[in-house]
């Protein structure tokens, strides 16, 4: 039963997508002022089939949970003896599954707009929830038609094949829910930029109603490529925590094109300047978050030939994305030349540094995806080509060095014009600081050029984040400028972990014997012993290593190289010794012929940083969304009681009061 | 999930390579070189190194059997006094530009870096048209 309500609740809910859509078109086509009689089922549509896809998803999770082998998905993709937590996680550990979680929360977060959004204009929102309901309606095709997540077995399996051991792990919990809210959050900022562009309503007033929304949606990305280069770093056992590898790549370019989107909607809420701009942004995000989902579903990066071979899933959803990515440029093409520029500003002022790193975030994400589809593109003709770190790296910087100096003086400029010379005394201190790090640094001893330059850019963006509190009381600084300041504050100790990871790292491998000790930093590492341990669905080989640091107490540290039978695959689980300024990582690996253990350990100075960096971001994030939704509450309720302060004189019978500007 | 669907991919392309585990690992694969400059030399080179048996894997980051054979290649050729261009180039003869993750200008490779530079002109010319254009604005205003 509960696979046939799932699959029944996904048709009713792409029903009313139908119905979504085609109400929200009635609610465009009514005249100014006026309520179409058939507009009135959007918003309820869009409720309801966000209640019902996640229902979906609930039977599936229960599916998964109680491990019911006649379903499929099921059979093919869990195991009754896996831990719960990863019967559950293993819900969205394969594709049927992930697309259901990313429609799932598609019609959530469409159902919470409809449900609680109530400033945009009546037509706008109609519009808005048309296309959101044609995207939503797109991926229920997807799934019902190619991906059907509640497909029977003819005869229920006898067992399951398990899941792959790389996922089970917490990091499938956390990583792909909160990236999936992060894409296809921009979903709804997407649906809002077409309906003000279809509505000509893009001004200051949409774009606080798409704040939050890309706030939020950013604020999951970061969260979510954060804790996936996490997990990556600690899962793979070789110490890298980010490879430029396209399923990498399709997560960091929604990233950079909301990053972008994120300052440009401020610039449009609080200065009504970069309307088309916004709205170009608005549609380039989420092309990335769908682009990002073909790579990823549609086995095109396994190759590209494989992907000819079984084409039904990949051009599904190739025909989507050309669908809504065409569809929105050729609207924004059509309608942006309706829609006036905004106000304007000098190159030396806040939205002067702004537009100019929104123009850099979009060259790395060009870069990005250029390295990103290439290769696919040359093999499709049979030549193979390879790109990677040593592309990627130095083309990225060519963009991202002078973004982070403009980043480091932006905050301190005012809004529309400022002179140059009124933040010399910062411009120079920023100066010194890159010029003085690299030079002391280089002192020391000689690394490569690119961390060495991160070191002397994190140095100043560090100082330079806190600089646009300077002179300011600081109880009096608002929620959203201290989110600022900690966001890009979180930047520079994110760089500062990556350049320092870059420049200092130390490696050691080696075949040790019980009782051989080696030296790695300032730790000396002993393995002790090596001995079999059993799991749940594994069994592992487990070094005992005794790390003392510079001849003190040892602290033990247990990697393992752990063997699951179903699949039967192995697996290295890393070691790791944290500590305030960097991290032990520690392997082992297979036993060499004359008995002696194959050990590989890394110091990792500060790569911590990069992932509190990236926390940071988020926090800022947040940070930003609690100020903005205070400060709009607080407008909220003052205008009620002016308008109730109003009726009582009104009442009273006296002189009519002035009415506000605002 | 993103980088666990690469973890699943590179385990399913590894499977068939355990079979032929049966040998022992070459005495370079998983050890270092004595001298700390050139195993540095020799490590930068297997960081740009595909392994061709993984997905989306330097030979440097990878268990595959493939990859320590390779790593072995590489650092003892870095021994024999080998220079990383004239390895890499080895590599590529045999394995074909697949196995460089530093892709070279060639007839088949000119768009990734002339795409850039017109990239550069395009940021130009969005700099200049947007922000360029407003400072005769204001000053004729001011």
């Amino acid at each position: 039963m509960i696979a046939e309500i799932g699959l029944a609740a996904l048709w009713l809910a792409a029903a009313l997508a139908v119905l979504q859509m085609v109400s929200g078109v009635f609610a465009l086509r009514a005249a100014e002022g006026e309520i179409n009689p058939l507009a009135i089922y959007a918003r309820p549509a869009a409720v309801v089939q966000a209640a019902l896809a996640v229902l979906a998803f609930v039977m599936l999770l229960y599916a998964f949970a109680v491990t019911d082998l006649s379903i499929k998905l099921v059979a093919s993709n869990s195991h009754s003896m896996k831990p719960f937590i990863y019967k559950i996680t293993g819900t969205w550990g394969n594709h049927e599954g992930s697309m259901l979680l990313w429609v799932g929360v598609l019609a959530l977060s469409g159902g919470m707009l409809a449900a609680f959004e109530r400033r945009l204009p009546e037509r706008t929102m109609g519009a808005t929830l048309a296309v959101q309901g044609f995207v939503a309606l797109g991926f229920y095709a997807f799934l019902l038609l190619s991906s059907n997540p509640f497909e029977r077995l003819p005869v229920p399996a006898a067992e399951g094949s398990g899941l792959n051991p790389l996922l089970q792990d917490i990091g499938l919990a956390i990583h792909p829910p909160t990236l999936y809210a992060g894409y296809v959050g921009l979903s709804v900022a997407f649906s809002l930029a077409m309906g003000a562009l279809l509505t000509r309503e893009v001004n200051p007033a949409f774009a606080r109603v798409m704040r939050p929304w890309v706030l939020g949606a950013w604020v999951l990305l970061t969260f979510g490529i954060t804790a996936g280069s996490y997990w990556a770093y600690y899962e793979l056992g070789w110490g890298g925590w980010w490879f430029w590898d396209p399923v990498e790549n399709a997560s960091l370019m929604p990233w950079l094109a909301a990053t972008a989107l994120m300052h440009s909607v401020s610039v449009l809420a609080a200065r009504d300047a970069l309307r088309t701009w916004t709205i170009m942004l608005g549609v380039l995000a989420f092309s990335m978050s769908m682009l990002g989902t073909f790579l990823v579903r549609s086995g095109v990066l396994t190759s590209v030939h494989a992907f000819a071979v079984d084409p039904e899933r990949g051009a599904f959803i190739l025909g989507l994305l050309g669908l809504y990515i065409g569809g929105a440029f050729t609207i924004f093409a059509l309608r942006a030349g309706a829609v006036a520029e905004g106000k304007r500003f000098a190159v030396t002022s806040r939205e002067g540094a702004l537009v100019f790193n929104n123009v850099m975030l979009s060259a790395i994400l060009a870069i990005v995806l250029l390295g990103t589809l290439y290769p696919l593109l040359t093999e499709a003709f049979d030549v193979r080509v390879s790109v990677g770190p040593p592309y990627f790296n130095p083309a990225a910087a060519i963009f991202a060095i002078p973004m982070f100096l403009v980043m480091a003086v932006g905050p301190l400029l005012r809004w529309r014009s400022d002179k140059p010379a009124r933040i010399q005394f910062e411009m120079l201190l920023i100066a010194a600081l890159v010029i003085g790090v690299i030079a002391l640094v280089s002192f020391f001893g000689s690394y490569p050029f690119l961390p060495l330059l991160g070191l002397g850019l994190a140095a100043a963006l560090g100082v330079a984040a806190f600089l646009p509190l300077r002179g300011r009381k600081l109880t009096r600084v608002p929620v959203a400028t201290w989110g600022m300041v900690f966001a890009h504050f979180g930047v520079a100790v994110a760089l500062f972990g990556m350049a320092c990871e870059g420049a200092f790292s130390q490696e050691r491998l080696a075949a040790v014997a019980p009782g051989g000790t080696e030296q790695i930093g300032d730790f000396a590492v002993t393995l002790e012993s090596v001995a079999p341990v059993a799991g749940p669905n594994w069994t592992a080989i487990e070094a005992r290593l005794a790390v003392r640091q510079d001849g003190g107490e040892p602290v033990m540290l247990n990697p393992q190289a752990r063997s699951f039978w179903s699949p039967p695959q192995s697996t290295s689980e890393s070691a790791l010794l944290t500590k305030w300024n960097g991290q032990l990582y520690a392997v082992i690996g297979n036993q060499a012929e004359d008995g002696r253990w194959q050990i590989r350990l890394w110091w990792k100075p500060f790569v911590t940083f990069i992932w509190y960096g990236g926390l940071l971001i988020a926090l800022g994030g947040i940070l930003a969304i609690a100020g903005r939704v205070r400060v709009d509450l607080k407008r909220r309720v003052a205008v009620e009681k002016g308008a109730q302060r109003r009726a009582d004189l009104d009442g009273l019978g006296g002189v009519p009061a002035p009415v506000p500007a605002e | 999930m993103i980088r666990a669907l690469a973890a699943l991919l590179i385990a399913l392309l590894a499977l068939p390579a355990l079979a032929q585990d049966t040998m022992p690992p070459a005495p370079y694969a998983y050890n270092q070189l004595d001298d700390p400059r050139l195993e540095a030399e020799a490590s930068a080179l297997m960081h740009t190194l595909r392994c061709l048996k993984c997905q989306s894997q330097s030979i440097a980051d990878s268990d595959a059997p493939m990859a320590g054979d390779m790593r072995h290649q590489v650092r003892a050729r870095i021994l024999a006094g080998e220079s990383p261009d004239q390895i890499r180039s080895w590599l590529i003869e045999r394995y074909g530009d697949y196995v460089s993750y530093e892709p070279e200008v060639s007839s088949t490779t000119w768009p990734l870096f002339a795409v850039p530079v017109l990239v550069i002109l395009v940021v130009g010319g969005v700099l200049a048209r947007r922000l360029g254009k407003r400072r005769d604005d204001v000053g004729e205003r001011a």
